[in-house]
């Protein structure tokens, strides 16, 4: 559903030149549940951003379900980034003095969805929020906002959920929860999660591990084409096979 | 995005900052309402001068000693150095010219009316019979100044409404004696009050105005003779035939009054009506621009204000910017809700501009400041142009944040805590 070929992004920091992604091929299957995993400055995050439709690379081939979405306009890309994808970032990422269904409805809003309500609150219901929707981000804890969070990214009925490091800013129990209710997506609702991580224990959780550094992939636990179903369940061993 | 989601966006962005959203409108308010305001007060202002200007009668050409002529060091003065006599005043009427209807002739000069232990200050007017005729007074009760009292010099007095009412409060004044002081009070004479003028409102000078025979007051004060035995008068009144060429009529009593005066350059200034008008109301457009400009550049200020919240706004909320580009807004999205959030503002700032500026006009309007009675006319166009400035201003205002908003880069936007 997901396949990158040959992608470079390059910034420019003053004098020097920063291969922030140095030709990455990479393939994701629906159901998948992939981490990708790195020391800051690897790459991952210019790679999730470019996968979300957030960048644009400046060289190589994104194809989104068959499609060639690399050189997209602008607007276009809002679009469709707004409707094949969810985000969920490390820092909640919800706007102040909006209740918690209003923050879910805010995607709905810009695709002119008219039945807003209803499916945001049954968002809010199926990341177990159904008693906390009015509440807004002040009167929410850290794992609460969270899940706000991941509602408003499953409000759009997305091809994939990039999550950037969310448990970032939760201790680690409220951290295992949200990592369950991620897997529980994926295991029982068939939902496609790109998980951007250096944590092993968080990266655990994922099915699938892709390690980068320098811009590059450097070990990929399974190929798109040895992906697994969802049935198979459960975290996979983190040294276990070798990238193709 | 629809229309409504995008004004339910900004009407919660203004609530949601409720002092800067309010301090941001006050500056709109004030322009706005100080421009309906102040143009309502300069065109008021206009329109009283032009009604007291109009009050003085219809189609009347005014002849005054020039300035030359005179020393022009208040009334007594000209009284005495004035080149203009009623015998001038008199050639005229008998010069037989067919656009003339009526002519009078006064001199006037400040002076105080007693009655009892009442008092107030008024212009007394030396003049003739026919002075009621040319300047439009209209009898309350009583006659005006008659020929009769002309010829005989008579120490009589017709009264302006609020004179007569400020000395004879509820008694009938006809009859009554009134004294005249005059020379700021070392000259007094007494005179029978033989009739009262209908009030003529607004501005008039008449009703503050006492009239007696010039011939009456000349045989107190002889210095209002010339040395050929001449009367003295400050002032020659025409009254043209409705629909008379003035202008042309100006040049024939110019000719006439050099011949009389033996003169070649005029030693007096002729002014019609419509001359005094468009000076006027030149002064009062002045007066009007120069109002308006005043609340035009608060109006300007009002505006850079919500230039300024807008960008403060924009800077502030990027990261909740990032957030909506990261949920699917399209940078036109982006666009439409700070231009949204400016208009809102904008309006909401013009209409309250609109009301306060239409109350204070009406609040102002026949009230007095100083001694000076305020009138003030609301002008349609300065509301709409008050509202479309302040609109305008409004989308201007908003372009600019809204594109600084596009701009930002979500990614960089999402990690802005």
């Amino acid at each position: 559903m997901i396949r990158l070929e040959g992608v470079r992004k390059t910034f420019t920091a003053g004098e020097t030149q920063i291969h922030a992604l140095d030709g990455v091929s990479l393939e994701i299957d629906r159901g998948e549940f992939v981490a990708i995993m790195g020391q800051s400055g690897s790459g991952k995050s210019t790679m999730m951003n470019i996968i979300g439709l957030l960048d644009q690379p400046d060289e190589g081939a994104y194809l989104l379900s068959g499609q060639n979405v690399a050189a997209l306009s602008e607007q276009a890309r809002a679009r469709l980034r707004g409707t094949a994808f969810g985000f969920v970032f490390q820092s909640y990422s919800l706007l102040p003095r909006m209740s918690a269904l209003e923050q879910v409805e805010l995607p709905l809003i810009y695709q002119g969805v008219r039945d807003r309500r209803r499916r945001a609150a049954q968002a809010l219901v199926r990341v177990g929020l159904a008693d906390r929707i009015g509440h807004r981000p002040t009167q929410l804890s850290g794992g609460q906002q969270q899940r706000v969070a991941i509602a408003r990214s499953l409000v759009v009925n997305p091809l994939v959920v990039l999550a950037d490091e969310p448990t970032g800013a939760l201790d680690t129990a409220t951290g295992r929860d949200v990592m369950t209710l991620l897997s529980d997506l994926v295991d029982q609702h068939g939902m496609t999660i790109i998980l951007v991580t250096h944590e092993e224990e968080i990266a655990a959780f994922a099915h699938r591990t892709v390690r980068m550094r320098d811009g590059r992939i450097i070990e990929d636990s399974g190929a798109a084409s040895a992906a697994v179903s969802p049935a198979s369940g459960g975290p996979r061993s983190l040294d276990g096979e070798a990238s193709p | 995005m629809s229309m409504f989601d995008a004004l339910r966006i900004a009407v919660r962005a203004i609530v949601a900052n409720r002092l800067r959203s309010l301090l941001t409108l006050l500056g709109l308010v004030i322009g706005v309402s100080s421009v309906i305001a102040l143009i309502a007060v300069g065109q008021g202002t206009q329109k009283g001068v032009s009604d007291q200007i109009r009050g003085l009668g219809t189609d009347l050409i005014f002849i005054e000693p020039s300035a030359a002529a005179t020393t022009q060091q208040g009334g007594s003065s000209s009284l005495i150095t004035s080149t203009l006599t009623r015998a001038d005043a008199y050639a005229i009427a008998a010069s037989g010219n067919p656009s003339i209807s009526a002519v009078s002739s006064h001199s006037s000069g400040e002076t105080q009316a007693i009655a009892g232990v009442n008092n107030v200050g008024a212009e007394s007017v030396f003049t003739s019979s026919n002075y009621a005729e040319v300047r439009d007074l209209d009898i309350a009760a009583g006659s005006f100044i008659g020929p009769g009292h002309d010829q005989a010099g008579a120490l009589v007095a017709v009264l302006g409404s609020r004179v007569a009412e400020t000395l004879y409060p509820g008694v009938d004044p006809l009859g009554q004696e009134v004294r005249l002081s005059f020379l700021g009070g070392r000259v007094v004479f007494s005179f029978t009050v033989i009739g009262v003028l209908v009030e003529v409102g607004g501005a008039a000078d008449a009703d503050d105005q006492v009239f007696v025979p010039i011939t009456g007051l000349a045989n107190r004060f002889r210095f209002l003779y010339t040395p050929t035995g001449d009367l003295r008068v400050t002032q020659i009144d025409v009254q043209a035939v409705p629909g008379a060429d003035t202008e042309e009529l100006k040049q024939q009593l110019t000719d006439l009054l050099l011949f009389r005066h033996n003169r070649s350059d005029p030693d007096f200034t002729i002014e019609s009506q419509d001359d005094l008008l468009d000076a006027a109301s030149e002064v009062a457009n002045t007066l009007s621009i120069l109002l308006g400009s005043i609340a035009g550049i608060s109006l300007l200020v009002g505006g850079i204000g919500v230039m300024n919240i807008m960008l403060v706004s924009v800077t502030e909320r990027t990261r909740e910017i990032g957030i909506r580009r990261a949920v699917g807004a399209t940078a036109t999205d982006i666009v439409n809700q700070f231009v949204t959030e400016a208009l809102a503002l904008s309006v909401f700032g013009g209409i309250i501009g609109i009301v306060i500026g239409v109350v204070a006009s009406l609040l102002v309007d026949g009230s007095t400041v100083g001694d000076q009675e305020m009138t003030t006319v609301i002008q349609a166009w300065s509301i709409a142009a008050a509202f479309g400035v302040s609109a305008g201003i409004g989308l201007l205002s908003g372009l600019y944040p809204a594109w600084r908003a596009t701009v930002i880069d979500p990614i960089a936007a999402l990690r802005n805590e």
